[in-house]
């Protein structure tokens, strides 16, 4: 197996894989989630990656955030940045309020306090949600928890978002009022933006790129480049066509497996 | 184009506060505090007064003779006079200080133990069971070898107390810890929460509901080895409300002992109110309270 390093990554590069390997367990039972592979995020690009079941869409975003380490190959991060990661679940501290979970990653930051309040305040504004900052989580809908959730991870002041389905569970007008937000906060940003989902009109919506990836094992088997000008809407043609498109790949691949 | 972005951002800002406010419209329901408190002292006052009236009804009955089982009045004026004396209030004291160090030391050992056993998995195989063996131990079985080892002194009572509540509270952080959701964990690690700033981050205040109720078991636990331990390691010079017990039970006064039964249970409630209290308010902020239909 090749050895695992992670290196800081070219400027032209906000995230670097290359030849990324995955296996879970040993010998017999061993399984290959992930088998070589390679993908570079440019600075400020929106890439949505996008599979069946078992591809290991979320073992890579969990590779890349450095919660996991890969069986061989390497991820390299743009000025060693520590990417923000983002789940189908808020994933919000029940015990803390919506400011005080926005505060945590500042506070282990070692931001002094004043300055911690500001940009909690500033983050909450960011989402719309600068009046619900005494709320806990339990008070607020599954759409504005969400909106919490991607405050808190834009507090680590990362260039990298990954994101993981983090629109998954949410009614389909709350979700497509988050991709017009996450859309506007990843421009004015310049987020470079790894996003799973398998919602194919959902990632016609949002990519700049699709990645499409096989299952059992996890390979890059598409990638096309998505020229539709923004804003965009998830119900104009163009985003239809494209999904089409790569829907249709896509069952090719699960066919594969059915044979 | 640039005036249609514009409208655009305008149109998805009031869809968004929009949303926002159907979606949370009718979760604040504001009931009076007054309300609150008699909707839940009246059950409570009902239920004393019908043991009262049971208690009257069987000494009337005449099941048993009068000086061995009193009636509520006369307890009740017992009480009072006893209120007035020094003698319950040294008793009380004495229990209360032993209550209260054996619950700290126990808490103390309970925390470390507890602590120590869900991080290591060689310490869970070793004596994580064994946690589990102790708490099933009634405490006063362990009295004849706590004699054994410290006579009839208080360090007797010391020792039972703390093998009757630290388990439970070494129990209550195990479970805890073990019970933190992965998904919490994850978000924490990957807010820069590592090493003892995950614990001081997200696995202790986590875990803090199942601490809390392990420290209130261990608290029942503790309360009842004191008892029984006064009750048996009588005649140590002070004077405690066990011992009070054990006193009136052998000059047959059954007006005192009913009067010492009935502090050493308002004391037990008193306590346990606290721990409701302590619950019940860790339960509101993480928003399970809700749910519960409380």
């Amino acid at each position: 197996m090749t050895s695992t390093t992670t290196t800081p990554g070219s400027a032209t590069t906000a995230v670097a894989l290359s030849d990324v390997t995955k296996v879970y367990g040993r010998g017999a039972n061993a399984v290959l989630a992930l088998d070589g592979v390679s993908l570079d995020v440019a600075p400020g690009e929106f890439v949505c990656l996008v599979g069946a079941s078992g591809c290991g869409k979320s073992t890579l975003l969990n590779l890349v955030a450095g919660l996991d380490r890969p069986s061989g190959g390497q991820i390299a991060l743009a000025g060693d940045a520590n990417p923000g990661l983002m789940f189908q679940e808020p994933a919000l501290f029940p015990w803390l309020t919506v400011d005080g979970n926005v505060d945590v990653p500042l506070k282990l930051r070692g931001l002094p306090r004043a300055e911690r309040r500001a940009r909690v305040a500033e983050l909450l504004r960011t989402v719309h949600l600068a009046d619900f900052g005494r709320k806990r989580p339990h008070e607020l809908s599954g759409g504005m928890r969400q909106r919490v959730a991607l405050a808190r991870t834009l507090a680590l002041d990362t260039p990298v978002l990954l994101m993981d389905e983090p629109f998954g569970a949410l009614d389909a007008m709350t979700r497509d009022i988050l991709h017009d937000e996450l859309e506007r906060i990843w421009s004015e940003r310049g987020l470079s933006v790894l996003f799973v989902t398998h919602n194919v009109r959902e990632a016609a919506r949002l990519a700049d790129r699709i990645i499409l990836l096989s299952s059992r094992p996890g390979r890059i088997i598409y990638s096309t480049t998505v020229d539709i000008p923004r804003p965009r809407r998830i119900d104009s043609p163009e985003v239809a066509a494209i999904a089409a498109e790569v829907t249709e790949r896509l069952r090719t691949e699960v066919g594969r497996h059915g044979q | 184009m640039a005036s249609d972005t514009l409208t655009g951002a305008a149109r998805t800002d009031a869809q968004i506060s929009g949303l926002d406010a159907l979606e949370i419209a009718g979760r604040e329901k504001e009931i009076s505090r007054g309300t609150r408190i008699w909707a839940a002292t009246w059950p409570k006052l009902a239920a004393l007064a019908i043991v009262i009236a049971a208690w009257q009804l069987v000494v009337w009955s005449g099941w048993k003779p009068p000086y061995s089982l009193p009636g509520p009045l006369v307890v009740g004026r017992e009480l009072l006079t006893q209120a007035q004396g020094p003698q319950l209030w040294e008793g009380l004291l004495t229990t209360l200080r032993r209550a209260a160090v054996g619950y700290v030391f126990s808490v103390a050992v309970g925390l470390l133990l507890g602590l120590a056993v869900a991080r290591s998995t060689v310490l869970r195989a070793a004596i994580g069971s064994m946690i589990t063996a102790l708490q099933t131990m009634p405490s006063i079985a362990w009295f004849p070898l706590a004699i054994l080892l410290f006579e009839l002194s208080e360090k007797a009572i010391f020792f039972v107390v703390v093998l009757g509540a630290a388990p439970s509270i070494a129990n209550g952080v195990i479970s805890g810890v073990d019970y933190v959701p992965p998904l919490l964990l994850r978000a924490g690690r990957n807010l820069g929460a590592r090493g003892l700033n995950l614990y001081r981050y997200v696995i202790a205040p986590a875990a803090l509901p199942a601490i809390v109720a392990g420290l209130k078991q261990g608290w029942a636990f503790s309360w009842r080895s004191l008892m029984a331990g006064e009750l048996i390691v009588v005649g140590i010079s002070q004077t405690s409300l066990g011992a009070q017990l054990t006193y009136s039970r052998e000059l047959s006064d059954a007006p005192w002992l009913l009067s010492t039964m009935i502090v050493i249970l308002v004391l037990g409630l008193v306590v346990d109110a606290a721990f409701g209290a302590a619950d019940k308010a860790i339960r509101r902020r993480w928003g399970v309270l809700d749910q519960a239909g409380q």
